[in-house]
């Protein structure tokens, strides 16, 4: 695993001096990084691929995303490579800190929960910026394979995997003429809580199928406001899982340079009903 | 599920409006006229779009720019310009070219401040185009 992320690192470097003269696409349709670093809205991934490289070009970005929860807090930090505007990298490091239900746990105050997130995205047809004269939405296929660093912690709340491959389609669309960006993303998953908690469970022990939507409204070419909604498994005897909500915007001053802030809903997370959350995000493009 | 009623109801409203409010928003002739001109500007100030515009008839471009956006957003103009096709044929045009022309564009829109929404109703009209412009 260091041996890959050295080679994300190292060919994120050598992309940045040979092929980042100049990224084309328009602000803000490249999505912003989701937590587990495909391009996307906050929650979800999106048919979009990360970058404003376009067909001719290579793009890439980075990111670093603070959730801060109710009882918790998540940092999720990452980057992407967007290829010849087909092919999307990506990679995520999240940590999860369990701050009192640490100590409940037995684990210690502040614990902190860890996995890596490795993507894949490729395009499959449509354009969703160009093809506005047709209802087809940009649609793509994405793997993001996800190894966790606690797998005996995991497996004592009832996970039974340290690992898994989520397994997604995405459909987006942008409406100019009405200035809104609709997505509708299928996954197939047994990761709990993204995979914090691990992946399968006690009570439920395989993929299941997962919707997850997102709707924008472009303000402006540099702000988007929306909303996003992400269903989730409930694999875990001992925890029980929400979907999550979010109310999103995200604001590009510049091509390099893009933030968002977000109100997430969360619902139960292991012992603690009704979190709620304050999503802030940066990213750094190339 | 209100959100999605709401948002259906907005498409609705906006596809059968066959109005001229874009047309309006954007000042008409005019406001057409001022936009194409700083456009102009941008394309020859900017390393790459330069090499299309700074040998061609500048002034017959701009002309049969006011014609075509007019045209395209039910103005009372006629477009007398070649096919998009005929006139971007050969010259080996990128999609970062394309997408370099539509942020020139929406920077002398946000110049004339043309509001966000009609900007974007100008743009969908124009983005089908890159069939005929786009690696031709």
């Amino acid at each position: 695993m260091k041996f890959m992320k050295f080679v994300l690192a190292a060919s994120l470097v050598s992309f940045n001096v040979q092929a980042f003269e100049s990224s084309d696409k328009l602000l803000l349709t490249g999505g912003v990084n989701q937590l587990e670093g495909s391009a996307g809205g906050g929650l979800t991934p999106w048919a979009l691929i990360g970058g404003y490289g376009t067909q001719e070009q290579i793009g890439a970005n980075a990111f670093y995303t603070n959730v801060a929860i109710s009882d918790y807090n998540l940092v999720s930090t990452g980057a992407l490579v967007g290829i010849h505007d087909r092919v999307e990298l990506s990679y995520a490091h999240q940590s999860f800190d369990t701050k009192d239900v640490g100590t409940a746990l037995g684990l210690g105050y502040g614990f902190k929960l860890k996995q890596s997130i490795f993507g894949i995205k490729v395009k499959l047809i449509g354009d969703a910026v160009l093809d506005q004269d047709s209802w087809l939405p940009q649609i793509a296929f994405g793997i993001q394979y996800k190894k966790h660093e606690q797998g005996k912690i995991v497996r004592s709340v009832g996970a039974k995997d340290d690992k898994s491959f989520d397994f997604y389609l995405a459909g987006t669309k942008i409406f100019l003429a009405q200035s809104i960006l609709a997505n509708v993303t299928l996954r197939a998953t047994e990761a709990n809580q993204l995979g914090i908690l691990g992946y399968g469970g006690d009570r439920i022990n395989h993929h299941q199928l997962m919707i997850e939507g997102s709707v924008a409204y472009l303000l402006t070419r540099k702000i988007a406001v929306g909303v996003e909604y992400r269903t989730k498994p409930n694999n875990l005897n001992v925890a029980s899982e929400d979907a999550w909500f979010d109310a999103f915007v995200a604001w590009a001053p510049m091509k390099n340079v893009s933030a968002t802030l977000a109100y997430a809903y969360l619902g139960n997370i292991v012992l603690n009903q009704d979190q709620s959350s304050l999503y802030t995000s940066i990213q750094l493009g190339f | 599920m209100k959100i999605l009623i709401a948002f259906f109801v907005l498409f609705a409203s906006n596809i059968f409006a066959n109005d001229l409010s874009t047309y309006k928003a954007l000042g008409e002739e005019v406001g057409l006229t001022k936009v194409v001109d700083d456009l102009m500007v941008n394309l020859l100030k900017d390393e790459r779009t330069k090499r299309f515009f700074e040998k061609a008839d500048q002034k017959r471009i701009k002309e049969k720019l006011v014609e075509q956006f007019c045209m395209e957003l039910g103005g009372p103009c006629k477009y007398t310009g070649q096919s998009m096709s005929r006139s971007h044929k050969g010259q080996d045009i990128k999609h970062s070219h394309f997408f370099a022309l539509v942020e020139l564009l929406q920077q002398a829109m946000d110049k004339h401040k043309i509001p966000s929404t009609a900007q974007n109703k100008l743009l969908a009209k124009l983005a089908p185009m890159h069939k005929d412009i786009i690696n031709k």
